[in-house]
């Protein structure tokens, strides 16, 4: 095994770096219909229909209050083995989108709530003059209400892209070759760097999500909207 | 004195009741705003005037009564009411610019997304209405940058662009510097000139007696007194508008 502490990791280098590119993947795919999932809730939990408010906090309530494994296990065993649900030929592809339904169903609920506290920061006014106008409901949410409340929760969302980051690993509950899987079973090939491997891998975690904490301070910074 | 006849009715307000929990902020409102007319109304502060104001395009629901628009009776909800809304301009107190668009944005919005009118258009069409108010030179920025008294007038030409039947004015000048209300309110007169229909809720006697066709005098959420501006200010006909008046004039 030479090469000292540090030899395992050099060696095993393409292994991590394929590991943290299957992270990085999982993180901006579930990230994006997150995104989109937690605004069409948001939509719903301000929305004049009752109907749609009620189904929107009952979704919001259970996923935030569902530990994330328990959401994971369900989509990989529950839709993928009990009701078949299939996206791929390849059980390891498959596997993957069932946890990026998963991260992403779980993380709507986050974001949901981010985008709300978003809309709360918007004057009344704002939505009153633009109903004034003669905008729908729906006008006046994509051009008024959610372009400032997006603005205002810039970092709140970067948070949540960090979080998600670190969620990432729990798709190797269901066999997902995500970095924590990868580190897990060089644990076992390398028993003597563990200790190396594991700095590794927190070093590249951080990698990933410092910048992103700068970039949306930053970002914050840029667009928030002066009142 | 311009009282509204018949088909020349623009808002028919009759028998509306308003209330806010306990509290009846609108008593049996019957009021005619003619087109063309400005109709200006004061009060002592809580007597209904911005409720009133706000229940002609339904930013308020009322209780009970009927509001009829341009012959129509007011849609509840859903497209029809936006279309209402589209045809009744509104002025807040506090502007409520759009704090995220620049000026000429403001101004082209509504035409945009609700008159569905071509950019290239409704931009024209803003930087007219903008240079009539004034504000031309300043298109580009966004509205934290500019005065208030710039800034409401930004929201008279936001309101102007969608071609309005009627504007409603909720205390424009009230959130001004004092050096700031002459400049909305010129702007104001000059649209009265133009034959714009105007409610205003105002307390700027002069801008009443300059452009004001009718004054409308509420108090507790009724209307009191209506009358000439020159016969409301000079001969009052209730005790109530006496003494309201002799508060405001005398200091």
């Amino acid at each position: 095994m030479g090469g000292g502490a540090l030899g395992a990791l050099i060696e095993e280098f393409p292994v991590i770096l394929g590991a943290f590119w299957l992270t990085i993947r999982l993180t901006l795919a579930s990230a994006v219909v997150a995104l989109v999932l937690g605004t069409v809730l948001a939509a719903m939990r301000v929305s004049p229909f009752g109907v749609l408010r009620g189904a929107a906090t009952v979704y919001v309530n259970t996923l935030r209050n569902t530990p994330l494994t328990l959401v994971i296990v369900f989509c990989g065993l529950g839709l993928g083995l009990v009701l078949d649900v299939s996206f791929s030929e390849s059980l390891s592809t498959n596997y993957l989108w069932l946890s990026i339904i998963g991260l992403s169903a779980y993380t709507a609920a986050f974001v949901c709530e981010a985008i709300r506290s978003g809309i709360n920061t918007v004057p009344v006014g704002q939505a009153e003059a633009a109903r004034a106008l003669g905008l729908t409901f729906t006008q006046n949410l994509r051009f008024v209400v959610l372009p400032q409340a997006f603005r205002a929760i810039i970092a709140p969302l970067g948070s949540l892209l960090i979080a998600l980051t670190k969620n990432t690993t729990v798709a190797a509950a269901i066999g997902v070759a995500e970095a924590s899987l990868t580190m897990k079973s060089l644990f076992e090939q390398h028993q003597d760097s563990v200790v190396a491997i594991f700095f590794g891998f927190a070093l590249a975690f951080l990698v990933l999500t410092l910048p992103t904490g700068l970039l949306f301070g930053r970002l914050a910074r840029w667009l928030k909207v002066a009142r | 004195m311009t009282e509204a006849v018949g088909s020349t009715s623009l808002v028919r307000l009759e028998n509306v009741n308003k209330h806010f929990g306990a509290l009846h902020v609108l008593k049996d409102i019957d009021l005619d705003i003619a087109r063309g007319e400005v109709v200006v109304a004061i009060g002592p502060s809580g007597a209904g005037k911005s409720t009133l104001c706000r229940v002609i395009n339904r930013l308020e629901t009322i209780d009970s009564g009927t509001i009829t628009f341009d012959g129509q009776s007011l849609a509840v909800e859903g497209r029809a009411l936006a279309r209402l809304r589209s045809e009744v301009g509104m002025v807040f107190q506090s502007f409520n610019l759009f704090a995220h668009k620049t000026i000429l944005e403001n101004v082209t919005l509504g035409p945009i997304k609700v008159r569905k009118i071509a950019r290239p258009e409704a931009e024209k069409r803003g930087m007219e209405l903008l240079e009539r108010v004034g504000i031309a030179s300043q298109a580009q920025k966004y509205p934290a940058q500019l005065s208030g008294g710039q800034q409401q007038r930004v929201a008279i030409a936001r309101a102007l662009a969608m071609d309005p039947k009627m504007i409603l004015f909720d205390e424009p000048t009230s959130a001004l510097d004092p050096e700031m209300v002459q400049e909305v309110l010129d702007v104001m007169i000059s649209l009265a000139r133009d034959g714009m229909t105007m409610l205003v809720v105002t307390h700027e006697m002069g801008f009443a007696r300059r452009a004001a066709n009718r004054v409308v005098f509420m108090a507790d959420g009724a209307v009191v007194e209506q009358n000439t501006p020159d016969e409301f200010f000079t001969n009052p006909g209730t005790d109530r508008a006496r003494d309201f008046l002799s508060k405001i004039l005398t200091h």
